[in-house]
Order: structure tokens, then C-alpha cells, then sequence
């Protein structure tokens, strides 16, 4: 379960640049919930991320992560309970390092002195394969070769390695072609739900906002404006998502992708 | 032909000495993506601490003695660049320089320290050695063995899971990070590791000339890089790291095959450091400029068919 009191953040406080980026934000995640949370740039999503992660202090409030306050324990720690993919394929993975030396240091196990064992190698092997890549024969390349496809893929492998407590993607499709983003995003939804892993999906697709999980946040402002869950959210379409968010923000949304998410459905 | 054994022999041992600075360099610069500054003031701080211990009466301490103060220097410039703030050539360079002092107080305000009566471990394996075939072939061996035995250290070392996350560290901090590994603990050891080399390379090269000189590692980071460089042409940056280890060992010797051929034909010996400067500014801006050449052509054909900027 994480849980977040009351958090805030104020970047450039005090100066003509000032922005509140999370605003008193409170947010109970119940564990095995999988909730994709929408908004316009700069609404504070990718903050909210970086606060459950400990990538800056926070201002005020706290992060209880299973009941544990972890709002002091710095970024690596928390890395132990927590998994993160970006926008960026690039961002997971060390392009210098083979693809089994990258999965050692994800894997985590072992003191520091240990090396990648045959059982590590065939473990690995297991799970590269069921990315359905062919990557499984491509162990000893290094991850710079890997398509950028291939490489949110083995990253998302990476990074549910140990099954985290939280798994938290940042768009993590968005710079993939259709095709592939698809394929990402079926596996992610399989791995999620196998490992029972409580995760937050940050999408500009409105469609997979809906499709995905089992709950979705409107954010703005560096607040939650639109929690929908159950039977609400079942009824829901991308035109009443959109509305929904004209009237609570009191705006039109103003982003292309989202637009294009619509588009789509059209 | 003899003169050019004598001179690949020469070749051989001063390259030899210099390589356990290439290694350093290829486990700080190559690995962790730091270029560590300090290297110049950490091999006199080897030669200074090892010169000592030797004249102290032990050759044999003399070795793990400089080794240590190098992996203290090291620890010093970590700390500065991971935990306080000081960015990381500027934490090279800061330590490089307070180490003259630091070197300077160890001998006792003197610039040279001279062990020409004194037992060092190339005297020692001179008189192990002595009445066997390999008598003539002492020194060239003990530097052999230090440099085997760093290569294969490194070969293991990089392959463990502390040795993955500080290749990780130089390739991307933050899938360190979110390997739950603190980035500042793996630069840390890591620099550590590395300026121990460094140290025992200083260390070596005293007791080889059987002279301590406050000096003698000025210029030695450019000269460790050019051989880095030269090394890394032979094998590149996706071949296995065993391989790499060996391209650095080589081109730390074949850096000094040139330069002694170079000073055959009248060369002076104090163009030593113009030389490394002028190879290392080529190994690393010829593959860029390589890249700019393209445009840079393309402009020249616009200029000449008059259709350019200045036109």
C-alpha cells in the first residue's frame, strides 16, 4: 500500500520563476490497484512520481510506503521497494553492459564481491523469454544495440525483477511506434498482474487511461481534481473524460496527444 | 638490431611502470566515466611514501604502504565530488595540488630522496634472481608480475556485482540508482581502487630509478591518457574488458617504443609531454571532427559555387 499526507512542492519558491508543482496532495493506494493517471503538461504527474521516489524533498507532508514512514530514506533505498519506467527507453538500462550484467545488477542478489552464476544465466534466460524479443540469445550484447522497443521491455523486466511493492510508469510507451508500444504495454499488463504488483500509469492515451487498470486520477494544478473508480469509471468515455476535465479545471485541454488520443477513438 | 632490443627493452619497462597508471585510468576514466585529476600528485604521493618505507628498511612494506595512501587520495577525491559538492575535475585538481605540500612535508622539505644504497624490490629480486637465466631480466619481471597481477584483478574485479555497479555508475547513474546501489559508494570505491594503482606505479618507478624526485609525476595523467587512447585503438570499447585491460598494457608500452625512437632521432626529451598532449587532443577530437566533416565540406562547396554565407 503507499500512501501519501498531505505532500507539497514548490520549485524556485521565492523567486519570479515559483511554481507549486504538488499541492497538498493526499493519496491512498490500496495494494494490487492499478491506476493510470491523466493530465495536461505540467499538471504535476511526473512530480508526483519523483516524490514517491525521493528524487528531491519535499516541502511538507509525508510518504508511507506499507505502513513504513519512507519520507527521509533516500532514493536508492526506497529503490528496493519501488520500480520505475520513463518516457525515455534509453533512461533504464546501462548501454556499456550486456544485457545479463544489466539484469545482475537489477536482480540485486548476491553480496558485493559475487558474480553472475549459470543459475543467474539460466533464471535470466526464463525471463528474457517471455518478453517474446529473442533477446533470451542476445544475453552478452550490449543493451546500446537493443531497438528502443526492446529496450523499455527488458527495462520493465529490470525493474520488476524482485516484484516492487510499487511500480510507477511514466509514459513509458510514448516514444515507441504503435506497434511496439502496444506489445510494451500487453506486457506490462501481464507481468502487473501475475506479480500482483500496485502500480501508477501516467498515459497521454486516454483510451488506455480507461482500458488499464482499475481506477484513474485527473490531475491539475499539482492536485488529484478526478478520482474515478468501479462502475463510474466502467461507464466512462474519452468525451466524458474530456469534459469532465473542462469543467474541473475550468480549461479546455490543451495537449496534442491527448486530442490525438481522441482522435483515434473517432 | 640490438640497439632496437635495448631500446624495446627500455621501452618495455618504463611502459610497463607507466601501465599500472593506464590501468588506474582505465578503471576511473574508461569505467566510472570520471577523469580523475589527480592522478599526477597521487603517483609522486606513491613514489614519495614508498621511497620512505624503503629507506625505513623494507622494501616489501613498501609497496601495500604506497597502495594505501593512494586509496586515502582517493577517497579524498571522491568525497569532495560525491559528498560535497565540488565538481568532479575541479575535486582532481584541488587534491593534485594540496598533495605537492602533502608529498613535499612526507620527505621532509626535500625534492629529491636518493635510495641508491638503500634495498628496494628490484634489488631484492636482482638477488633472488642472481646466478639464473633470468638474472639479467630482474627488473623487467617484477614490473611483469605487478602489472599481471592488476590486470587480472581488474578482470575478476569487473565482473563481480561491485565491479558491474561501477561500470553502471559511468554509464547510467540512475539505473544504479534504481538498482537500489548508491552511486557515491560505487565512485568512491572505485577511485579508491584506482589511485592505488596510481600510487603503486609511483611507488615502482622510484625505487626502479632508485630516486625520488618531487616532480616526477607531473604530466603523468596526459601521458597515462595518450597511452589509454593508443590502447583503445587496438581494442575498442565493445570488446571484452580482458581485452581492453591488455589494449591499455600496450599502449602504454607502445607510447614509449615511439617516444625512445623519437629521441633515437634527435628529439629532446622535454618534448615528452607536448607529445602525449598533441596525441590525446587527436584520439579524442579526430573521431569528432571526423563526424563534423560532412558539414564542414558541404560549407566549403556552398562557399565555392557561391551560394555560401560569405557570398
Amino acid at each position: 500500500m503507499l500512501e501519501l499526507r498531505n505532500i507539497c512542492k514548490t520549485f524556485n519558491a521565492g523567486t519570479p520563476d515559483e511554481k507549486k508543482a504538488l499541492s497538498d496532495l493526499s493519496l491512498t493506494i490500496p495494494a494490487g490497484d492499478f491506476v493510470s493517471i491523466i493530465g495536461a503538461n505540467g499538471a504535476g504527474k511526473s512530480t508526483l512520481f519523483n516524490a514517491i521516489c525521493g528524487s528531491f524533498p519535499l516541502d511538507s507532508g509525508s510518504v508511507w510506503l506499507d505502513g513504513r514512514n519512507v519520507t527521509m530514506m533516500p532514493e536508492h533505498r526506497r529503490a528496493k521497494q519501488i520500480g520505475r519506467l520513463f518516457q525515455d527507453p534509453m533512461r533504464g538500462s546501462a548501454p556499456d553492459m550486456s544485457i545479463e550484467e544489466n539484469l545482475a545488477l537489477a536482480a540485486g542478489k548476491g553480496g558485493w564481491l559475487s558474480r553472475v552464476s549459470a543459475a543467474d544465466r539460466k533464471s535470466f534466460r526464463e525471463r528474457l523469454s517471455l518478453l517474446g524479443m529473442g533477446l533470451e540469445d542476445r544475453m552478452r550484447q550490449p543493451v546500446g544495440l537493443l531497438s528502443g522497443g526492446q529496450r523499455q521491455a527488458l527495462t520493465l523486466l529490470m525493474a520488476t525483477f524482485q516484484a516492487p511493492d510499487v511500480l510507477l510508469l511514466d509514459e513509458h510507451t510514448a516514444a515507441l511506434d504503435p506497434g511496439t508500444a502496444e506489445k510494451v504495454l500487453e506486457l506490462t499488463r501481464k507481468i502487473v498482474s501475475e506479480h500482483h504488483i500496485t502500480c501508477l500509469m501516467i498515459t497521454h492515451n486516454m483510451q488506455s487511461a480507461l482500458d488499464l487498470g482499475n481506477r484513474t486520477l485527473m490531475m491539475d494544478r499539482g492536485r488529484v481534481i478526478y478520482d474515478v473508480t468501479g462502475e463510474e469509471r466502467s461507464r466512462l468515455t474519452i468525451e466524458d473524460l474530456t469534459e469532465r476535465f473542462r469543467q474541473l479545471s475550468g480549461k479546455a485541454l490543451d495537449n496534442d496527444r491527448m486530442l490525438l488520443g481522441i482522435n483515434r477513438k473517432k | 638490431m640490438d640497439k632496437f632490443l635495448a631500446l624495446s627493452q627500455t621501452a618495455m619497462e618504463l611502459g610497463l611502470v607507466n601501465s599500472l597508471t593506464v590501468l588506474s585510468l582505465f578503471l576511473s576514466y574508461s569505467m566510472l566515466n570520471v577523469c580523475d585529476l589527480s592522478t599526477d600528485g597521487c603517483f609522486t604521493l606513491g613514489a614519495a611514501v614508498g621511497a620512505l618505507t624503503a629507506i625505513a628498511g623494507s622494501a616489501w612494506l613498501s609497496l601495500p604502504a604506497a597502495m594505501l595512501a593512494g586509496a586515502v587520495s582517493g577517497l579524498i577525491t571522491a568525497t569532495l565530488q560525491t559528498r560535497m559538492g565540488v565538481q568532479s575535475l575541479l575535486a582532481g585538481i584541488v587534491v593534485n595540488t594540496g598533495l605537492y605540500s602533502v608529498n613535499m612535508a612526507l620527505t621532509g622539505n626535500k625534492a629529491t630522496l636518493s635510495m641508491n644504497k638503500v634495498t628496494t624490490v628490484f634489488s631484492m629480486a636482482k638477488d633472488l634472481l642472481r646466478g639464473t637465466p633470468l638474472a639479467g631480466q630482474s627488473t623487467l619481471l617484477v614490473m611483469l608480475a605487478a602489472v599481471a597481477l592488476v590486470v587480472v584483478f581488474l578482470c575478476w574485479f569487473l565482473k563481480t556485482r561491485l565491479g558491474l555497479a561501477i561500470r553502471a555508475t559511468g554509464s547510467n547513474a540512475d539505473m544504479v540508482r534504481s538498482s537500489s546501489i548508491n552511486p557515491t559508494f560505487t565512485t568512491t570505491v572505485g577511485l579508491c581502487i584506482s589511485n592505488s594503482f596510481t600510487a603503486l606505479s609511483g611507488c615502482l618507478m622510484a625505487q626502479q630509478q632508485k630516486n625520488f624526485e618531487i616532480n616526477m609525476g607531473s604530466g603523468m595523467v596526459t601521458v597515462a591518457l595518450a597511452s589509454l587512447l593508443i590502447g583503445g585503438v587496438f581494442f575498442a570499447k565493445h570488446r571484452p574488458i580482458p581485452l581492453r585491460a591488455v589494449g591499455a598494457v600496450l599502449g602504454a608500452f607502445l607510447f614509449r617504443l615511439v617516444y625512445g625512437l623519437a629521441l633515437r632521432l634527435d628529439m629532446p626529451a622535454f618534448m615528452l609531454k607536448l607529445v602525449s598532449s598533441v596525441i590525446v587532443v587527436i584520439a579524442i577530437s579526430g573521431p569528432y571532427l571526423r563526424r563534423q566533416m560532412p558539414q564542414i565540406i558541404r560549407r566549403w562547396q556552398m562557399i565555392r559555387e557561391g551560394r555560401g554565407p560569405r557570398a
